[in-house]
């Protein structure tokens, strides 16, 4: 039985090339990047090649990428960094509640330290406006944080738009990129960004590396201390083969952008015209169309999203309830809580999210398997019994 | 977070699942806003619980708890069959994840919540 992996946003496979250039380094290149000697000089070489790479994606300059051990840490980063910096002009920071716990919890840090945070509400989609980010802006406030794509919905969220309202009031804008970068066009420039997440093993480079885009003459104070590395904000000798993956991957990536995002909308929907004709009760989570190309999360009815996960895995197909991180949690996904949906529809969600390695056979089997593991699952569901027996008395 | 074996087969294969013909007592316990919602029905001849049967809307630990305590319910005394504790419930099925025990426990109330039912049906 073949594994079918739709779990993309959770992470992703290393793609071969990456995997062959990280091994070239692993294999000659242990140098330390910051020694003279030619095997350090040659890491230094490599990893500032992949600075380049990742400066010209963003459309920024190459002493503006800061690398760091991943997203996590990148939001940390900025969050920190910034508010530490800036805690002498102002003690608040706009963010909104669909964002990943990385910036929710390093936010909820700052509040115990004193900080004032406001978790901006969203629509029905998981979209934020960025008129609320302005009617929020008050003169104590020093970050704006608000994610380009979300993780769970795949909803994109309107960058410029908050970018331009930052920049008129000379609010310093961070995104977590982590979800989009490399997939959706980014200019941080064009679209007023002073701090960007990102991270390599959602765009099939490897885990425990990412960036942090920091534009110059940001305020910004390092939450680590030790060496000089990374313009002294990242201290510790550089994560040299990961980053040189990550530059690869994201190269890669690049290149081959538009024709696989719209093989990947294509396949996606596909998925979502076989449920809807297939499976009874179900709906769409997340923007209709601003949303990323690869990322179809639906709810269930009746159901429960382990109980799917579990039925769908035994059929070798891994997908998500709620997101990776929280899946161990029992709470009802603070996303799809944000978006108004009530905790009985939301506990029925599932997150499928495509990426390269998937193909139109994918989407077949998933359309022979899913409805079968939604109704057998519906059997035994008290209340879509009692549903079908109100149906009855109704009609 | 990892089922055991005897779960993972409780999950697969559901024991005792599907409605009751007139049950002689229902215990229903849990709410959709918790995720877990459980039905269970028994059928009592004398003082013994000769069948049960249950319907559950839950994740893999619930569906399991609920499969595994009408098993062990089947041809109990209906005084036997309250000593069963949820922590037998999650031994039965080889343990349960901690964050998943409140299955168990919601497992348990289901059949003390159906023989309930029975004595209340019996008095009436």
């Amino acid at each position: 039985m073949g594994r079918i992996y739709v779990d993309n946003n959770a992470t992703t496979p290393v793609r071969p090339e990456v995997g062959e250039a990280m091994a070239g380094l692993l294999r000659g290149c242990y140098g330390n990047p910051s020694t003279l000697y030619c095997i350090g000089h040659e890491a230094h070489v490599e990893m500032e090649l992949a600075r380049d790479t990742m400066a010209g994606i963003l459309g920024a300059d190459r002493e503006e990428i800061i690398f760091t051990s991943g997203g996590t840490e990148s939001d940390n980063m900025a969050i920190f960094g910034v508010a530490r910096a800036l805690k002498k002009k102002g003690n608040h920071i706009i963010t909104s509640k669909v964002e990943h716990h990385a910036v929710l919890n390093s936010c909820k840090a700052l509040e115990r330290e004193g900080w004032s945070v406001t978790y901006l509400p969203t629509d029905e989609y998981g979209m934020v406006a960025s008129a609320d980010v302005e009617k929020a802006i008050t003169p104590q406030t020093v970050l704006i944080s608000i994610m380009h794509a979300n993780n769970e919905v795949g909803t994109i969220e309107p960058i410029a738009e908050i970018g331009r309202v930052a920049k008129a009031h000379k609010v310093t804008f961070h995104t977590d990129a982590v979800q989009s970068f490399g997939k959706l066009p980014i200019n941080v420039n064009e679209m007023g960004i002073d701090l960007l997440s990102a991270s390599a093993h959602k765009i099939y480079g490897t885990k425990g590396v990412g960036l942090l885009y920091v534009r110059k003459g940001t305020k910004i104070l390092p939450i680590l201390f030790g060496g000089h590395q990374e313009r002294s904000l990242r201290p510790g000798t550089e994560n040299v083969p990961g980053i040189v993956g990550f530059g690869k991957a994201a190269e890669l990536l690049v290149a081959e952008r538009e024709v696989e995002e719209a093989r990947l909308a294509r396949m996606r929907d596909r998925l979502w015209d076989g449920i809807q004709k297939n499976i009874p009760h179900i709906r769409l989570h997340g923007h209709p169309t601003m949303r990323l190309a690869g990322t179809l999360n639906v709810g269930f009815d009746f159901v429960e999203g382990e109980s799917i996960i579990l039925s769908l895995d035994e059929h070798g197909i891994c997908a998500a309830s709620g997101s990776a991180c929280t899946s161990d949690a029992l709470e009802p996904s603070h996303v799809l809580s944000a978006m108004g949906i009530p905790p009985e529809r939301s506990h029925g969600a599932i997150r499928f999210s495509l990426g390269r390695e998937n193909t139109e056979k994918d989407i077949d089997k998933l359309l022979e398997v899913l409805p079968k593991v939604v109704e057998n699952l519906r059997s035994f569901s008290p209340i879509y019994k009692e549903f079908l027996r109100e149906q009855k008395t109704a009609s | 977070m990892a089922y055991s074996e005897k779960v993972m087969d409780h999950f697969r294969h559901p024991r005792n699942v599907g409605e009751m013909e007139s049950p002689d007592g229902i215990g229903k316990v849990g709410n959709p806003v918790c995720g877990d919602i459980m039905e269970l029905y028994i059928k009592v001849d004398g003082d013994t619980i000769v069948d049960a049967k249950f319907q559950t809307l839950g994740c893999g630990a619930a569906i399991a708890t609920s499969s595994m305590v009408t098993e062990m319910v089947k041809g109990k005394k209906i005084d036997e069959a309250l000593t069963i504790s949820n922590a037998m419930v999650a031994e039965a099925l080889g343990g349960l994840p901690s964050q998943k025990m409140h299955c168990s426990v919601l497992a348990e109330e289901a059949l003390k919540s159906a023989i309930d039912d029975y004595h209340k049906k019996q008095q009436g």
